[in-house]
């Protein structure tokens, strides 16, 4: 009953949040219904008893990828009217994609119902006391080991290439060089002296 | 407590659910008054230390200092600027108010004495804190105001910077404790040398509780870390334009943080509610007592910081969180999962 309840609630927020997400005027507003929508996707991951993937979902997604975009947002300057200019132009285009999507989704679940994945499924499937945690750890350490590394140096290669691209000395700035300024001793940067009536300060 | 339910007649899931709710009251409300006591032990402790006598009018002592500031504050207007956007502008304090609460769900006070006993307890206040960044970066935003908006872009920055290094030294007592479960955890701290509880002993693991410590002052933007608020610089910081219940929102919703910094630097690297040292007399008196009053010294050391240390300057705060802490804590991840697996998991295969 509860359960019952809890998932026509996260998904219903889902749905409605993620059509708010493309809806709102405002951007700011589009990319907190898109986190609205990640937090209740991380609800439903949570009653499907697949709790890891949902923390992983709110720490990565909510906790870091939406803060960056809403940052973006909030420091861009947005023109609102031209940012809706284009919308008949690129409707085809955008239902062709949809299309697209919903075609391989359907395929994609239709295959899977019927296929030789869903029947290796029932033969093996994990252990009720195993916690997904340990389930997926033994499986990506072990198994998956090569592809995990692979996308570990993709991930590495593309953090690099960002910085490459970004990281330029820019001349006159000034930096702090933080060695230099715990190293400075009050003698080196005060003098007292005891000054004549009439002269000038000779610095 | 579910049982209880039960045998007064109710369906499972309705025992469930009311017990559920009894136990977020159990916690919430505690949580709050201790929050009102704290905030009065901060600047009793605050004005000893700068040879004053603090609040002493209201009530015996001024104990009742935090109770009529609350009530001030919730008999002021509410005053929402013009020129925000209103509906962000209520609900970002609410937010941060909610977050700081929800975290407590997951702490153990004693065996068993747990509001979620859920496998990934860790993960699920790693997540909790992610979000604490959002009441603030709304606040700065639908404030539609200069300083607040210049406050919460600092305050995130710094939030996310230091939770990069927090996870790493969880990492290590994830490793060192074998679970995400706070219960197991303070269970693995037992009997370090045979007489000692908490991981804080352990060589491997000290200089974590040490940077989880400071760590833990700089996300929940205490002093010397507090450059969110710095008056000196941004007036109130994000909190300028905010008045009335929304402001206590935030001053309790802060406070609450800070008591959850404490609990889980007791939790996680000094035994929770275990006694300090493994000796069976000990063990007589409640755990919850024990864990109080670790985290009872824990809120003293924040606040013999705050009244301490001066303020850092913004990129001495960026330098120590990127350059110091993730560098350590990423070397220690290494070299607590090398030690763990030459003796533990029995050396190279």
């Amino acid at each position: 009953m509860i359960h019952v309840l809890a998932f026509y609630l996260f998904a219903i927020l889902v749905v409605s949040s993620g059509a708010l997400t493309i809806l709102s005027r405002n951007p700011v507003h589009s990319v907190l219904w898109l986190i609205l929508a990640f937090f209740n996707a991380a609800g439903l991951m949570v009653l499907l008893g697949a709790e890891f993937i949902a923390m992983l979902l709110v720490i990565v997604y909510v906790g870091a990828v939406a803060v960056l975009f809403l940052f973006v947002v909030m420091m861009l300057d947005i023109d609102f009217a031209e940012l809706r200019a284009g919308f008949v132009s690129y409707l085809p285009f955008g239902l062709l994609i949809a299309l697209v999507l919903l075609a391989e989704i359907v395929l994609g679940i239709g295959l899977w119902s019927a296929g030789p994945i869903e029947l290796a499924q029932r033969a093996a499937p994990t252990a009720p006391d195993v916690s997904n945690i340990k389930a997926i750890g033994t499986l990506l350490y072990t198994r998956y080991i090569f592809l995990f590394e692979a996308a570990g140096i993709v991930l590495l290669v593309a953090m690099i290439g960002a910085i490459v691209l970004t990281h330029r000395t820019r001349g006159g700035t000034k930096g702090q060089n933080i060695a230099k300024q715990n190293r400075r001793r009050p003698q080196d940067a005060v003098r007292n002296i005891n000054q004549p009536m009439g002269q000038g300060v000779e610095l | 407590m579910t049982a209880f339910f039960q045998n007064l007649g109710m369906g499972f899931e309705g025992a469930w659910f009311l017990s559920t709710i009894i136990g977020i009251l159990v916690i919430a409300l505690p949580v709050m008054l201790a929050v009102a006591m704290l905030i009065y032990a901060d600047r009793k402790i605050w004005a000893a230390m700068a040879l004053r006598r603090g609040p002493n009018v209201v009530g015996p002592f001024g104990l009742l200092q935090s109770f009529a500031d609350g009530l001030k504050v919730f008999l002021q207007e509410t005053i929402v600027p013009s020129a925000s956007n209103k509906a962000l502008f209520l609900i970002a304090p609410i937010i941060t108010f909610t977050v700081a609460l929800i975290a407590w769900a997951v702490v153990p006070f004693q065996v068993g004495v747990v509001l979620a006993d859920i496998n990934v307890g860790l993960l699920y206040i790693l997540a909790i804190s992610s979000l604490g960044v959002y009441g603030i970066v709304l606040a700065g935003w639908a404030s539609n105001s200069k300083y607040p908006f210049y406050s919460a872009i600092r305050a995130s920055a710094q939030m996310i910077s230091y939770e990069v290094s927090i996870g790493f030294i969880l990492i290590c007592v994830v490793l060192w404790a074998n679970s995400f479960n706070l219960t197991t955890i303070v269970e693995s701290q037992k009997g370090y040398y045979g007489f000692l509880n908490g991981n804080g002993f352990n060589p491997l693991l000290f200089p974590m509780a040490i940077m989880f410590l400071i760590s833990s002052l700089a996300e929940t933007g205490r002093a010397p870390f507090d450059l969110t608020e710095a008056d000196s610089e941004l007036v109130a910081g994000y909190q300028t334009e905010y008045s009335s219940m929304a402001f206590a929102l935030y001053w309790l919703g802060e406070y609450a943080n800070v008591i959850l910094m404490c609990a889980l630097n007791a939790i996680l690297f000094w035994g929770g509610y275990l006694p300090p040292v493994d000796w069976a007399p000990l063990y007589y008196v409640p755990g919850i007592l024990w864990l109080f009053a670790k985290i009872l010294f824990f809120f003293f050391v924040f606040s013999w910081v705050k009244a301490t240390v001066p303020r850092y300057r913004y990129d001495q705060l960026m330098r120590l969180g990127w350059k110091i802490f993730l560098p350590t804590s990423l070397f220690f991840v290494f070299l607590v999962s090398g030690f763990l697996m030459l003796t533990r998991y029995g050396g190279a295969q």
